[in-house]
This record gives structure tokens, sequence and C-alpha cells, in this order.
């Protein structure tokens, strides 16, 4: 599998949610992804980003397309230096929420990924993979 | 400060969402709205969010703030024109939107608010005009 070209993109403010879904629905466009798999990855990118914002008090999205010979594809990884995730079963949960909001966040961008890979020591920060493929 | 518009329309307000919002303006429009529910006293709110590319939980919690905010000012909301593939994505991310109207385009979404405010204007025998679940 070959990386194609990456990019970093910080998240520092509700602006830069924006930032992200536009970067990854250009890039969705340009890997030759459907009107609905481009939806689904962008509408993944923005929960990512706002966990990233609101739980980890800011961070990072890495976009990065993907050739693997016979398809291309999308990764994006979200990371951010927060207080981490204490329970990963339970923040994976539908519904369950500590910041206020929906409980839909994780558990929604990983049903809209191809592949999904979350990380998170306590302390230290989260990060989150999730890959689409065309 | 950037604002979505609203439009007054005879007893209802219609806003059409145009800009792919930060959450701050989304904020801002969920006030706004509710300010705007009881200064002009209308009895239906339509929200076009045609041109939305992407519905996410939060501008989903927001429809459905509004939708109940709305609600308890004795008003009716209905959203209309969402995409197929925001709606497809919606469904798969796991947001239903309970308690939000919807509908096709915004011919329909007015009629749908036109006879919810005649079904609520008929005498009924609890008094209160609205029928009990």
């Amino acid at each position: 599998m070959t990386v194609l070209r990456d990019e970093v993109v910080p998240i520092q403010s509700s602006e830069d949610i924006v930032m992200v879904r536009q970067k990854v629905r250009e890039w969705a466009i340009q890997s030759g992804f459907s009107l609905v798999d481009q939806t689904k990855i962008v509408t993944a990118a923005s929960e990512l980003a706002r966990n990233a914002l609101q739980y980890g008090k800011g961070g990072e999205a890495r976009l990065e397309a993907l050739n693997d010979g016979a398809r291309r594809g999308l990764r994006l990884t979200f990371e951010d230096r927060g207080p981490g995730i204490p329970d990963m079963q339970l923040a994976l949960r539908d519904g369950y929420s500590t910041g206020g909001g929906l409980g839909l966040g994780l558990s929604g961008a990983k049903r809209l990924s191809n592949e999904f890979a979350l990380e998170s020591e306590p302390g230290r920060g989260t990060r989150v993979m999730i890959a689409r493929w065309k | 400060m950037e604002r979505i518009p609203i439009l007054k329309m005879g007893d209802c307000l219609l806003v059409t969402i145009q800009v792919d919002m930060h959450d701050r303006l989304a904020m801002t429009l969920q006030d706004d709205l509710t300010t705007r529910v009881v200064e002009t006293r209308a009895r239906g709110v339509l929200i076009d969010i045609s041109a939305l590319d992407i519905v996410d939980s939060f501008i989903g919690r927001m429809l459905g703030y509004i939708a109940a905010m709305a609600r308890v000012l004795d008003a009716k909301t209905v959203l209309v024109g969402m995409q197929p593939s925001v709606a497809i994505t919606l469904v798969e991310l796991g947001l239903e939107l309970p308690g939000v109207n919807t509908a096709l385009n915004v011919e329909r979404g007015m009629e749908l608010i036109k006879s919810a405010i005649a079904d609520g204007s008929k005498p009924s025998r609890n008094g209160s005009g609205k029928r009990r679940a």
C-alpha cells in the first residue's frame, strides 16, 4: 500500500472543524468516491474533529490518500493530547457521552468507515484512525 | 457577527441554511429562531437544508432542540429538502431526529404546517385545541 500524499490540519476552533470537513470532501472527490461515500467520510471526520476539540482540547487531523494497487482510499487520523479515554468499550457505546452530546461521535464514525482503530492512554491523549475505500 | 437570515412568511418562519455552519453559528441560529418565534407569534418554522451536504450529530442535535423549543412555544417545525446522501449517512450514523417533522420540499413542508395549524384551531373537548396522544 502506498501513501499518495498527506497533509496535517490543526484543530483548535469550531472553524477548524469546518476546514477539516472541506479538506476531506476535496480529497474524497479526488479519490473518486461516490457522493454517498464522500458524505459518509466527511460526516465521520466532522464527528472525530469535534471530539478532538471538545474532549482533547484541540489536536490535529492527518489526511492520507492511499492506493493499495487495486483500489484507492482515504485514511484520516485524529490525534489529541487531552485526558484520554479511561474506558474505551464504554466510549464506543451508542448514546454514551461525557460531554453532553448524543454519544454518537465515536460509534457513528466507526459505522461510517471501513476501518477503525482507537488508541488512548489516560493522561496522554487519544488517537482515532478511520479509513474508507472506494 | 455572522448570522443565518430568518424570513417571515405569513404565520411561518423560513430559514434556508446555505453555508457550512460552524458550531457557534448553529447555536446562534437556535437562539435567534426561538426569539423570533415569540416576537412574530409564528405557528410554524420551516428549515430548508437542501444546500447542506452533511448533517452530523451536532447539527442534528441543534435541529432537534429547535423543534422542541418551537413546540413548547406552540409552533410546528418541519425540516425540508434533505439530500438523499445526507439521509443515508444520518441513519448509519445513528441519528434519527426524534420529534422532528420532515418533508421532501418547501411546498410540502408548508402544507404540513398549514394542516397542523388548521387542526390546532378546531375546538376540542379538552379546550386546549390540541389533540392528546
